[in-house]
């Protein structure tokens, strides 16, 4: 056995299919790092500043009488979004509290009420919405494109927006009673 | 024609237009379509929610509807295309149960195994030359051998006859 037989069997992989190999994996290692962060990172966080996105909206649900609406049009205005679906039971136990807030802050024309339907069916989505009797902007997260910027973990979920387009609080599950949600409102037309 | 045999006429003629609305409006909305029917094209669906598990045995409340979803499609007479792409718009490309037929799906796949089994075959071969090389070292001493014994035979031949 010569040094020459010895080299050649180490020189084995050519430079160049090294460089791919290692391109390869460490592309793979980052596409599994980058998934591992993202499903460790919850919801967006408070302080976030919240990208524009665009809602359709069911008909009978519109707002200002526009059937798609964009969060980015509505800065210098508190922006409350809920993600519910009909088929949530504990959706339901907070319906009537959002539209009676609904109700209380209409009014003064700084808050905008919108409720995000996740994965859900329409004639299904119509029957909740008249059941409780909702009455603020609600429509599809069309491809769940909205449920996956907010990173959400179920349903339902609140965003509170402050004025300048930042996410202020998140509320987990629903809410026990209506001042749960004022107290998150009313500091944000302060 | 009599007034009551002419009443009768129009009496007639407006029972065989209605009756003939009536057919036209039934055959449009289709017979209901059977559980076969729907689970036919649930389990190529996967419910959202509840990942991994195909539409058809899903037993959520949200499966339900999507299953209900399906059979009032079939029954306005759309068909498995049109129900896959109306699910695909509104909940996204993750509930199919294959991915769409797109190059790169098939593409990455394959690539992935082909370079998989390059690894591997080079690191079988690296493990392997080692061994290999310390065999063909013993045969070489073994094939010395020989030579070395008749060197030493002779030489002790040689020293015999100095003695």
């Amino acid at each position: 056995m010569t040094e020459s037989t010895i080299s050649a069997a180490r020189r084995g992989v050519p430079i160049w299919a090294q460089i791919i190999i290692w391109v390869f994996l460490v592309g793979l290692l980052a596409i599994v790092a980058v998934g591992l962060s993202r499903a460790q990172q919850g919801t967006v966080q408070p302080g976030q500043v919240i990208d524009n996105f665009s809602l359709p909206l069911y008909s009978g649900y519109e707002l200002d009488g526009k059937r798609e609406i964009s969060v980015g049009d509505m800065h210098g205005k508190v922006i409350v979004i809920n993600f519910w679906a009909s088929w949530c039971k504990p959706c339901e136990q907070e319906a009537a509290e959002l539209q009676t807030a609904w109700k209380e802050y209409e009014p003064s024309g700084q808050v905008v009420f919108l409720g995000v339907d996740y994965v859900d069916t329409d004639p299904e989505a119509r029957v909740y919405l008249k059941k409780f009797g909702i009455t603020y902007a609600n429509g599809p997260d069309l491809a769940t494109r909205i449920s996956q910027y907010f990173r959400i973990k179920g349903v339902p979920e609140t965003y509170f927006v402050d004025k300048n387009g930042v996410l202020q609080y998140v509320q987990i599950g629903p809410f026990t009673s209506i001042d749960q949600i004022r107290a998150q409102i009313d500091p944000l037309l302060k | 024609m009599t007034g009551s045999s002419r009443n009768t006429f129009y009496v007639l003629l407006l029972t065989l237009v209605l009756a003939g609305l009536w057919t036209g409006s039934a055959s449009a909305q289709g017979p209901t379509p059977t559980d076969d029917e729907v689970n036919r094209i649930a389990k190529q669906l996967y419910c959202p929610v509840c990942e991994s598990t195909p539409l058809d045995v899903c037993p959520t409340e949200a499966c339900r509807q999507w299953r209900d979803l399906i059979r009032t499609m079939l029954a306005e007479g759309k068909n498995e295309e049109e129900i896959k792409q109306y699910f695909v718009e509104q909940y996204g490309v993750r509930v199919l149960n294959e991915p769409p037929n797109r190059l790169v799906s098939y593409i990455v796949p394959v690539v992935a195994i082909l370079l998989g089994a390059f690894i591997l075959f080079r690191g079988f071969q690296t493990w392997i030359k080692p061994s290999m090389m310390k065999s063909n070292l013993e045969d070489a001493k073994q094939e010395t051998k020989p030579f070395q014994d008749l060197y030493i035979a002779k030489l002790e031949e040689e020293l015999k006859k100095r003695k």
